[in-house]
């Protein structure tokens, strides 16, 4: 068992990754977070339900509900463990992970003020899960030292919430200008940059707020939120099989890993489990994904320090990758390959050939260009010492993924919560503890080469057969389940809720960069404004995948 | 020095042959004279704004940049302000929070000016807007509700050479 505590019950799902949820009254959150947090944990992701049309757990209600053009939703009953019937409105979901595995907290919460103690303190990566639990569904974090608006900006009205069944989209519409209350710092000689929404280059939109005396950066604040485009609202209208296309698009650069958490989630309420030649080319598609992606980014590191070679010989290497893809899978990004129950693709004995081949072209490649990164005076001086987050700071505040592991944490989920076929693969995490730009590009540079061991692993493994898997289409009603998947960026993680009659009734994505953004804020003090687009480019966070 | 160079001379040019123009892209008739679409066809700047895109379009907008497709090598550039650009290139259903910056960056550039869609959320709406190009309370749909789209590249993402297709349709004569 994970955790204990006297007021708290944890069932094991039935996941892939070791998963445990309970319920909990809000009183006891700040114990169970100390806990966990005092025991070396992390905060996952936090998100909020509306449970309020639940008509009770153990009786399916047939007749129509009044919700007006929503469709009829009760959500969490999660499996096994006692739901919260009475008073059953509003429900906080806290997600922690320890050395033991994943542990889902359920908190009810009242319908009138649905308020709960603010974790902001235990775990800082909370606070702008906070704020945008309160912007969506009004769940309102006791207490918190921020309170500003995150995800809303001026396009629906403060006191209407867009995950709450009974929202009204029309009603709620408002045009007015995003009036937000940066923190200013004052003082003889400093000044403020402000850049974006829209950016001076190929990026997604977001707000920066620099602070600075002469070059010297003082204080970053990011205001995000600008690609809000309703995607958990979305997925409520939607069938398992689209929902599991629209999960493939939270970030269009992730596809492959929030496709699989998706379906991971999925099996864990149906309680299947894929079969193992899907497995193994769901594990080909992510390590696919990661090389792809690592490509590009060392490509446009050195870019960003004006060595253009790297971005040109990078970019054909990608390039190689994404068009076998193509040939291959049907889609160069490898959207919609993974299906709930399966895979939708096939690799044959050509195919795997292809792959063996290219892996032998990328190691030999990469090799020569890590050698010409590593002896170039210029680029080495950039990168060394820029943008550092010290392994104290990114524990405290929970960095995560591809940064938290260039800052010594080591944290790989596909090393400590090994889900199959990861269980056979035995894969070596690169760590380093300088926390700079140049140990998030070694970190780049060890994980492409061990992705590439790892496919010729995973090709041994997988043994060609015909027949198509057989695709999820309907999940058992009031259910919950958790995925959870190493991305390139660091873990994906999904949660689906089923209503009464089996459809989606509430599905949280959760991306890395909630818990990564706000670190760049820290990471980026006493830098020079110039080193800005580098220090960014080398965490590469999505923007979508936070603003949902 | 020695190793960049070699490395460069092993790779040779990996540029390959652009796309044809596809008139079924265009949605608005083509506004500009032809001497004027010789001025731009030599040099043309370009401002991407991403309104809400899932990020899958400008991984291939990356990719046009890249040896392969060279836009850069047919004059072809992107640029950091509007007040610079002759095209914008818009990606995603406009999401509400971007409308403002995408009706001001498209005010910002200067006449005459061009606006290329792409990818299907930037066509209809795509998969984050209900069905019909329609609106939610987040997005507002198609770029055409909220600005002038002279062509459309449909896909998800497009691939680079349908983007290409799409900017030099954009700035040929119908």
């Amino acid at each position: 068992m994970p955790i204990k505590h006297p007021n708290l019950q944890l069932t094991r799902l039935t996941d892939a990754v070791p998963t445990w949820a309970g319920v909990i009254a809000a009183e006891y959150l700040p114990e169970i977070c100390q806990q966990v947090r005092d025991g070396g944990g992390r905060l996952v992701a936090l998100w909020g339900s509306d449970a309020r049309q639940q008509r009770g757990c153990d009786t399916l209600s047939a007749e129509p509900t009044d919700c007006g053009s929503n469709r009829d939703a009760p959500p969490p009953a999660p499996e096994g463990c006692a739901p919260p019937c009475q008073g059953r409105s509003f429900v906080l979901h806290v997600t922690l992970i320890n050395e033991t595995g994943l542990v889902c907290l359920h908190v009810p919460l009242a319908e009138a003020h649905p308020h709960y103690p603010d974790i902001s303190h235990f775990f800082p990566a909370a606070a702008r899960m906070q704020r945008a639990t309160y912007d969506l569904l009004g769940l309102h974090p006791l207490e918190a030292s921020d309170h500003r608006k995150w995800l809303r900006h001026g396009a629906w009205h403060g006191g209407s919430f867009p995950l709450r069944k009974d929202f009204d989209a029309a009603a709620s519409r408002i045009d007015e200008a995003d009036d937000y209350p940066f923190v200013h710092v004052a003082g003889q000689g400093v000044h403020e940059i402000a850049v974006g929404p829209v950016h001076a280059g190929i990026i997604e939109p977001g707000h920066f707020r620099f602070s600075v005396i002469g070059e010297r950066i003082l204080r970053l604040e990011e205001r995000l939120g600008y690609v809000h485009k309703g995607i958990e609202k979305r997925f409520e209208s939607m069938s398992l099989l689209q929902g599991a296309k629209l999960a493939g698009r939270v970030s269009g650069d992730s596809t492959v890993a929030y496709a699989w958490a998706y379906a991971m989630a999925a099996e864990s309420i149906a309680g299947i489990t894929p079969p193992d030649r899907a497995l193994w080319l769901r594990a080909l598609l992510l390590e696919r994904e990661r090389i792809a992606n690592h490509l590009g980014d060392l490509g446009y590191l050195g870019n960003d320090v004006a060595l253009s070679f790297g971005f040109a010989q990078f970019w054909i290497l990608k390039e190689q990758v994404l068009r076998h893809n193509a040939t291959l899978f049907g889609h160069r990004y490898l959207m919609d390959s993974i299906v709930p129950g399966g895979v939708a693709v096939q690799l044959d004995a050509a195919g795997k050939q292809l792959i063996e081949q290219e892996c032998l072209m990328l190691q030999r490649e990469v090799a020569v260009l890590r050698g010409i990164y590593e002896e170039h005076a210029g680029v080495q001086d950039r990168f060394i010492g820029a943008g550092r987050v010290e392994p104290k700071l990114a524990a405290q505040l929970g960095l995560c993924g591809l940064a938290g592991r260039a800052s010594a944490q080591a944290w790989d989920a596909r090393v400590q919560f090994a889900c199959a076929p990861y269980d056979k693969l035995d894969v070596r995490m690169a760590t380093y503890r300088n926390g700079d730009v140049a140990a998030r590009v070694i970190v780049r540079f060890d994980e492409l080469f061990e992705s590439l061991r790892l496919i010729g692993q995973i090709l041994v493994n997988l043994i060609h057969e015909e027949g198509a898997t057989r695709a999820l289409e309907k999940l058992p009603a009031n259910g919950f389940g958790i995925g959870m998947v190493e991305g390139w960026r660091g873990e994906v993680m999904v949660a689906i809720h089923t209503d009464a009659q089996g459809n989606l009734a509430r599905v949280h994505p959760h991306d890395p960069s909630w818990q990564n953004w706000p670190v760049l804020e820290h990471a980026i003090i006493d830098n020079i404004v110039p080193d800005f687009p580098l220090i960014n480019k080398s965490f590469n966070l999505s923007y979508s995948g936070q603003d949902l | 020095m020695y190793q960049i160079l070699k490395q460069i001379v092993k790779t040779g040019i990996k540029t390959e042959t652009p796309p044809q123009s596809d008139e079924s892209l265009r949605l608005l008739e083509q506004r500009l004279q032809q001497d004027i679409l010789d001025v731009f066809g030599g040099a043309l700047a370009i401002r991407m704004v991403d309104a809400g895109s899932c990020n899958g379009c400008e991984l291939e907008i990356h990719a046009v940049n890249n040896a392969y497709y060279n836009l850069e090598g047919m004059g072809i550039k992107f640029v950091a302000s509007p007040r610079h650009a002759d095209l914008l290139l818009v990606t995603g259903p406009v999401s509400r929070h971007m409308e403002v910056a995408l009706k001001r960056t498209y005010d910002a550039v200067p006449e005459p000016k061009l606006v290329v869609a792409i990818g299907e959320c930037a066509c209809d709406g795509g998969i984050f807007s209900p069905a019909g190009g329609g609106e939610s309370y987040a997005t507002c749909g198609k770029v055409a509700n909220v600005i002038p789209v002279d062509v459309a590249v449909p896909g998800c993402p497009p691939t680079p050479v349908a983007i290409l297709q799409g900017i030099l349709t954009a700035i040929r004569a119908a």
